[in-house]
């Protein structure tokens, strides 16, 4: 038949075009930033970056799925911290050993993206009014279960150690150590840390999450569901997908890597501090929306979303180097949302 | 063609104030393409849905290969081996031509949860290859033509090994080239077996590629016939019937001579082709046409809620420029839509906001607040003129019912000073009593001298109201009749008229010309 069918180029396909474009905004930033002052790209400082991203990172992803869904999830900053402070209880309150307050942690995360599945599939509750639900609950719940007050990890100290700690960086010293036993970055690492010392644990439990839910969405019967019921709810269903259980799963996997992101702060701050949170979902919504995901649904991935975490915080970093005023800073960061988003508009019509 | 595939007996279904069923009959053969046809409303797509098992009948049973079966919901159907192409495509613009196909049973990994997208593909491709369709699985739909959407639905049905398919209107939003493509794979369909129910109001279409024809009315089974035995006209007299409407046409008074609205040459995409059209002072100027024929288009492009690729407006003689709805209402043209909930009426507001809501600036007091005495004045105005049957002013419109709603809107309009009102399908979804006060409403009006479109898709509603009709297919006006000489045959020729095929009394050929095959 006619040519139309002749598949588009890959690359002008509309959400790789919005990809590029956040990437393109990245490496502009980078450049910009860069050139206004040397400290930029100094290892501490890049590795600060990837620190800081991390935890926003995290919850991005979980909400990728919900929004290329067709959903939103307001609860991801609260579950977080709510996790986080579950964790704190098991380990620190009722002496569990580490793992199993991890893993408390991750479940916490889980039944309460749970329970806004259930909510927006059983009880038919809009998803925008659920979540802001489980945003309260889990806030009240954090606040109940801490009496109010920071629990700290300070009879584990191998938890901050090990999510602070560097593998990379231990990593070089081997390396070094076999060809130069006698380099001074061997002899005393912590005066001398190499280049990839900054790059911290959990930032590459950030880089596995991502693999794993670009896995997900890219490769699993769940991703290509999540593609599905985003673009076309009533369709799918008629297919014959049992739309319910699957988007009660999407919930679910949101809330478990909301969960992971309340043991990574957890482990980074060495304490769950019951009054953070809120403000973190708008940051990981942003993220995603910055990096392509469509908030009607149907579109989305989970490098775009990566890219868009990284475009908030090294947005953050460099306005912060600049010495621009952090209220300053949360004014540029909605200037570029808005920007981003409307360029995704243009490209549209 | 030996033993039916299926056949429907005494199917009955009713919805909430209309029997949609009534006794139906159908009978499908393999190896057949069964046209199923009867004016909009007449209960083809609920009897096609029936088969498909999106709704379930009340009454009546469905044989399938010879065995009493039960379709509860559509996967039963599918299991079956019977598929239906909707209307509206059932597809997911973002995902792959392939991933549509085999949405909710894709081939997967060993790995069970992953998917084998390889193994998709080729599925998909040995689809395609069966239908000898040439397209790409791996593209998405989104960037598809509306034609190849269809392919891509009709292989998704095939891919059930349908060997009952259903298609709802399948041409609507095709060419011609298209439709050939679309004939040449229902043709094939046919010599492998598969029987073909194609629903359509294209009347030369069906005698291109039916066997047999089924005419529906009101719900009720009217006859099957050999589309070759059958001449367009007698299925138009089956479909439109005689017995509809028995009270002769009250026709209002004739309207005078003076133009109030002219259209010319309005064009907008493929919806409206070339449309002019003229309005007088005190006429009711009924708009005919089937579904979709581009009717709605219009009296927004001339409402200024849609813009117009090309065309002029001329208000008493007077050119004018209509870009928004606010541009045409100080023109005094009003507009009723058809989907009043939306786009008529703000449902949490009482009666009395709703009816000075298109006029507020009359009722401002000097430093910009509202003049409330005024309003309720003029809102109590409305209300006894129009007999609204409210509580109160302050009842809010959502409780209302549809005619009084309609009402409403009417009376907002009526203070808005609009001399030209275009009513959409004015008495959808409102009871019969209600019905006879609008039309009773809409005469009154005419014989104060303003002018009405009338957007209608039911014929005696048109024949019994208006002074002159205009009928509309495919985005052109493809007749004019005064009422003296208007029937619904007439008008059912003129709508199903299609691009410049002319009708044809003669049988038209047995079999379908092959396509590009």
């Amino acid at each position: 038949m006619e040519a139309k069918t002749a598949p588009r180029s890959s690359l002008l396909r509309p959400e790789r075009i919005q990809r590029f474009l956040a990437f393109g905004g990245l490496i502009a930033l980078i450049v910009v930033f860069s050139l206004a002052s040397q400290y930029f790209l100094k290892p501490d400082n890049i590795g600060g970056i990837f620190l800081a991203t991390a935890v926003n990172g995290v919850l991005a992803l979980g909400v990728t799925f919900v929004i290329i869904n067709g959903g939103i999830d307001l609860s991801v900053g609260t579950v977080m911290t709510f996790s986080a402070v579950m964790t704190a209880q098991f380990i620190t309150i009722w002496q569990m050993p580490v793992p199993v307050g991890i893993l408390a942690g991750l479940l916490t995360g889980a039944l309460c993206g749970l329970a806004n599945g259930l909510m927006v599939t059983k009880m038919k509750v809009p998803p925008f009014v659920a979540t802001l639900g489980m945003l309260y609950i889990t806030k009240g719940l954090s606040l109940v279960v801490s009496q109010l007050k920071p629990i700290y990890f300070n009879d584990t100290p191998i938890f901050n150690q090990v999510a602070m700690g560097s593998v990379l960086g231990d990593l070089a010293r081997v390396v070094i150590g076999v060809f130069d036993p006698s380099n001074p970055m061997v002899l005393e690492p912590l005066a001398n840390p190499t280049i990839v010392d900054p790059i911290k644990n959990i930032v590459l439990v950030f880089f596995g999450a991502a693999i794993i839910a670009a896995f997900i969405l890219g490769k699993t019967i769940l991703g290509r569901y999540t593609f599905a019921m985003g673009s076309n709810v009533e369709a799918t269903r008629l297919s014959g997908v049992n739309v319910d259980r699957w988007q009660t799963a999407i919930y679910t996997l949101c809330g478990l890597f909301a969960g992971l992101a309340g043991v990574i702060i957890g482990a980074r701050l060495n304490s769950a501090q019951p009054a953070l949170g809120a403000g973190y979902e708008l940051d990981a919504i942003a993220a995603a929306v910055i990096g392509g995901t469509s908030l009607s649904g149907g579109e989305g991935s989970i490098l775009g979303t990566v890219i868009g975490a990284f475009v908030i915080s090294v947005l953050a970093n460099g306005l912060r180097i600049l010495s621009v005023p952090q209220e300053w800073q949360i004014v540029v960061t909605g200037t570029i949302l808005v920007l981003a988003v409307y360029l995704d508009r243009r490209r549209k019509k | 063609m030996g033993e039916p595939l299926v056949v429907m007996e005494g199917i009955d279904k009713s919805f909430p104030g209309v029997h949609a069923l009534d006794q139906c009959h159908f009978e499908l053969l393999p190896g057949e393409v069964h046209a199923l046809v009867g004016e909009n409303g007449a209960g083809k797509s609920t009897l096609m849905k029936v088969l498909s098992g999106i709704y379930k009948a009340e009454a009546g049973r469905i044989v399938y290969k010879g065995k009493e079966v039960e379709i509860p919901n559509p996967r039963a159907a599918q299991q079956l081996g019977i598929s239906m192409i909707h209307q509206e495509l059932n597809l997911m613009p973002h995902l792959t031509v392939a991933q549509n196909i085999f949405i909710g049973r894709e081939p997967r990994h060993h790995i069970r949860f992953m998917l084998d997208e390889k193994a998709l593909n080729d599925q998909a491709q040995q689809v395609f290859a069966l239908l000898h369709l040439n397209l790409d699985p791996r593209i998405k739909v989104a960037d598809l033509t509306v034609a190849k959407q269809q392919m891509v639905e009709i292989a998704k049905a095939l891919s059930f090994n349908a060997e009952v398919l259903i298609m709802d209107e399948p041409t609507a939003a095709l060419t011609d080239t298209e439709i050939d493509e679309l004939f040449r794979i229902i043709d094939d369909l046919r010599t492998k077996g598969v029987g073909v129910v194609h629903i359509s109001h294209r009347l030369e279409e069906l005698k291109q590629i039916s066997d047999r024809v089924t005419v529906m009315r009101d719900g009720k089974y009217i006859d099957t016939v050999k589309t070759r035995e059958a001449s367009i006209d007698r299925i138009i007299s089956m479909m439109v019937g005689r017995t509809i409407f028995e009270a002769t046409p009250e026709v209002p008074e004739k309207p005078s001579e003076e133009i109030v609205l002219e259209a010319k040459n309005l064009t907008r995409g493929n919806l409206i082709k070339d449309v002019s059209f003229q309005l007088k002072k005190g006429e009711i100027l009924g708009f005919s046409g089937l579904v979709g024929a581009g009717r709605t288009e219009v009296a927004r492009a001339v409402f200024g809620a849609d813009p117009i690729d090309s065309g002029e407006i001329y208000v008493k003689g007077i050119k004018v420029h209509i870009g928004s709805p606010n541009d045409a209402v100080k023109h005094g043209i009003g507009y009723l839509s058809e989907d009043r909930k939306r786009y008529g009426l703000a449902l949490g507001m009482d009666v009395e906001e709703n009816v000075v809501l298109a006029a507020f600036k009359k009722f401002l007091g000097a430093f910009g607040w509202v003049n409330r005495s005024k309003t309720r004045s003029t809102a109590e105005q409305y209300v006894k003129m129009l007999a609204v049957k409210t509580p109160s002013l302050q009842q809010k419109v959502r409780n209302l019912s549809g005619g009084n709603q309609q009402k409403v809107i009417l009376g907002k309009w009526l203070t808005a000073d609009t001399n030209i009102l275009i009513f959409d399908e004015p008495t959808r979804g409102i009871d019969v009593g209600a019905k006879s006060e609008i039309y009773h409403l809409l005469n009154n009006l005419a014989q104060q001298g303003k002018s009405i479109i009338m957007i209608s898709s039911e014929l005696p509603e048109i024949l019994r109201m208006s002074h002159r009709v205009v009928v509309m297919c495919e985005g052109r006006i493809t007749g004019e009749l005064n009422i003296a000489e208007a029937t619904q045959e007439k008008i059912m020729q003129y709508a199903t008229q299609r691009g410049e095929v002319l009708l044809v009394d003669e049988p038209a050929p047995t079999s379908a010309p092959l396509g590009d095959a």
